[in-house]
């Protein structure tokens, strides 16, 4: 995973509420069997037309997208954080997220940023043609008007993404205490401890 | 001093923490890994890449249905079909090729108990009560009307859980949907759920573990109860839950992964003890009256946009949600419809009977009660059956409802998840509409352009006949 602290430049002004992962990635591009290449259906339903936000020229390259509430909802695919990666995509702000796509994002290294409604309306005002500061490090979202605002994460899932850090190898680290729980179920679970 | 009482979620929870870690977040072990051809590839991809093995390929039982298509697999002479789009075909080969490379059981393409990975799970014995089960697909949550806390999890947390048998988890909230009372006649499970997605609404329930309680849940079969447990996600919680009772335990017992001896013996015991304690506190509880609830249909693109069949299309005006205003004005526009206009006016195209939500044995015999003696409507251009695994498919035709559907000129499948969803053949065209026992009506979901109404399998089956959305109970003898 590709450490992130400081994401800084041209930020989508999305906003729509509601946005679910079929938007996000329609299931016919889920047929693939790597992570690659999933840039090319993101929002494609949105993108038919050629006007959409996403291939405006002046976004060409951002890497924070502005979404509005409950980003994410709907199915669990996991494609919809490797889409966003593959267009670029390494922060995405929203007054809120759905459980299941903050946690594909936070894995596969995508800063998912929670700010009030007001905030995120202020940013998205400010988006259309300026650029917006996002720093890890200091938990804070800035504009070039002296807009600063903080945002809450979890200290765990902060320093993942800081280090780059990958949950299996951390996991896996914790060996003995797997090890332990395993011979528990096996002594007061039998039945759960092994299938059929 | 007594213990504190705890919700059914909370014994369950407890008995799975690996190690909690001073944040809250716990390390919680997994008992029941289900896989399926489209959300696994990229997860064994990368633990082939890391040079990782799987911790416990023994409780992990992969299964494709997805992509799969729904028409025959073998030809005449038994060997099998090629799969025309050759994207599918590849997942289903990396299913094929992983979970041997792994050590993982696979129910294959062409074997007798293929089928949905929710079907499969509780009929196999595979999902049990008071187990911790995941699946890289978000409908997990139907294993919950076991008792089992289950839920989806993404590509990311299969490879987690191949390679730790753990995952890294926060304890959720708790809510309680308690359905009070006696459910009229002819209003199944999924009336139930459907009238709960309209109460709830799509993120009502984000945060929180649903524990679906009630003298109106408890009287459901277990197949109702998984029905109501699927659609726990299309309120936003991340699983749901229902207490397993003698019903539970009854319909476990004997399947081919149950417990069995001693074990047996010492499950039943402790599936006994599960049932949230008197006292137990909820973070919240939402208490819904059974005798409210109407057989109920979707006119929108959300699973909470639900109406009593007997109603009209809502006005956007009606809402006090500015934001629920201007969606519901684009659904409509989306979905053709009018506001007003009386769902059973109208005309539907095509009919799904299907997927994990409601693709079992009861499934399928409400939908024949109502088809038996008719005939699918000329209007109804695709009107098909997909049995949720290849048990049901077989004890439906041990019934003789195969027959039933196929002489109404209703098309009766092979098993997998069909039209729930636009990734295999099975598609619903732009611009026409179905009645579809699916979970989802989001935008393009069963197809670019297609018009989804969500309906229990008696109104999807009403509909196929009618021709137009239609009051199930009308239809039943
Ligand atoms: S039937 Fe539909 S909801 Fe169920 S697992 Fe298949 S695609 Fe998902």
């Amino acid at each position: 995973m590709i450490p992130i602290n400081h994401v800084a430049g041209t930020a989508i002004p999305f906003g729509a509420k509601n946005v679910d992962t079929d938007v996000i990635i329609p299931a016919h591009w889920l047929k693939t069997i790597t992570r690659d290449g999933l840039g090319k259906g993101a929002f494609e339903s949105l993108r038919a037309d050629p006007d959409n936000i996403f291939d405006n020229e002046r976004n060409k390259g951002a890497q924070i997208l502005i979404a509005g509430d409950n980003f994410g909802c709907g199915s669990s695919r996991e494609h919809a954080a490797w889409a966003l990666l593959d267009m670029g995509i390494t922060c995405v702000i929203a007054p809120s997220f759905s459980d299941i796509f903050s946690g594909n994002a936070f894995k596969n290294g995508i800063l998912t940023v929670v700010l009030p409604q007001e905030a995120v309306d202020r940013l998205l005002d400010v988006a259309v043609d300026q650029p917006i500061d996002v720093d890890l490090e200091t938990q804070t979202v800035t504009t070039p008007f002296q807009d600063r605002f903080s945002f809450e994460i979890d200290p765990f899932r902060k320093h993942c993404l800081l280090q780059g850090l990958d949950e299996v190898g951390l996991t896996l680290a914790r060996e003995e205490a797997i090890v332990a729980h395993e011979a528990k179920i096996a002594d007061d679970l039998p039945f759960l401890a092994h299938a059929g | 001093m007594t213990a504190q009482p705890k919700t059914l979620y909370e014994k369950i929870w407890d008995a799975h923490v690996v190690e909690r870690r001073d944040d809250g977040t716990c390390l919680i072990w997994i008992d029941r890994h289900l896989v399926h051809e489209v959300t696994s590839p990229q997860a064994f991809e990368a633990l082939r890449v890391a040079g990782r093995k799987v911790r416990r390929p023994d409780l992990t039982l992969a299964v494709p249905d997805h992509n799969l298509p729904t028409t025959a697999r073998l030809d005449a002479s038994g060997a099998r079909l090629p799969i025309a789009d050759p994207e599918s075909a590849q997942q289903l080969a990396a299913l094929e090729r992983n979970a041997p490379e792994f050590g993982i059981r696979l129910i294959g393409a062409t074997d007798a108990e293929q089928g949905i990975v929710h079907v499969v799970g509780p009929e196999q014995g595979f999902s049990l009560p008071g187990a911790t089960i995941v699946c890289g697909d978000s409908h997990t949550a139907c294993h919950g009307g076991l008792g089992a806390l289950a839920f989806g999890i993404g590509t990311s947390e299969v490879e987690h859980v191949l390679a730790t048998q753990t995952l890294l988890l926060k304890q959720s909230k708790t809510m309680e949907v308690r359905v009070e009372g006696q459910l009229g006649a002819g209003v199944s499970a999924k009336d139930v759920v459907l009238h709960i997605c309209g109460v709830l609404r799509a993120s009502g329930g984000t945060g929180y573990v649903i524990e679906y309680t009630g003298s109106a849940i408890r009287d459901l079969s277990i197949e109702g109860r998984l029905t109501i447990s699927n659609m726990a996600i299309e309120h936003g919680a991340r699983a749901g839950l229902i207490a397993p009772d003698d019903k539970t335990i009854a319909y476990v017992e004997g399947r081919p992964y149950a417990p069995k001896g001693a074990d047996w013996d010492k499950a039943v015991a402790w599936w006994k003890s599960l049932a949230s304690d008197a006292g137990a506190t909820y973070d919240k509880v939402i208490v819904i009256d059974a005798a409210d609830i109407q057989p109920t249909v979707t006119w929108g693109t959300s699973p909470e946009d639900t109406v009593a069949i007997t109603g009209v299309v809502p006005a956007p005006e009606s809402f006090a949600d500015p934001a629920k205003q201007e969606a519901a004005r684009k659904s409509l526009a989306y979905m053709g419809l009018e506001a007003g206009q009386k769902l059973t006016e109208v005309e539907v195209q095509n009919v799904f009977i299907g997927s994990c939500t409601n693709s079992r044995i009861e499934d399928m015999r409400a939908a024949a009660a109502i088809v038996k003696g008719r005939k699918k409507a000329d209007n109804v251009r695709w009107a098909i059956v997909v049995p949720g695994s290849g048990l049901v498919k077989a004890q439906a035709e041990a019934e003789g409802l195969d027959k039933i559907f196929i002489e109404a000129g209703i098309e009766w499948r092979e098993p997998g998840c069909s039209a729930c969803l636009a990734m295999n053949p099975d598609k619903v065209p732009a611009g026409e509409r179905c009645a579809s026992t699916s979970n989802r009506n989001f935008v393009g979901r069963q197809g670019p352009g297609a018009r989804t109404h969500l309906v229990s399998p008696a109104m999807a089956a009403a509909a196929a006949v009618t021709g137009r959305l239609s009051d199930a109970r009308e239809l039943m003898a």
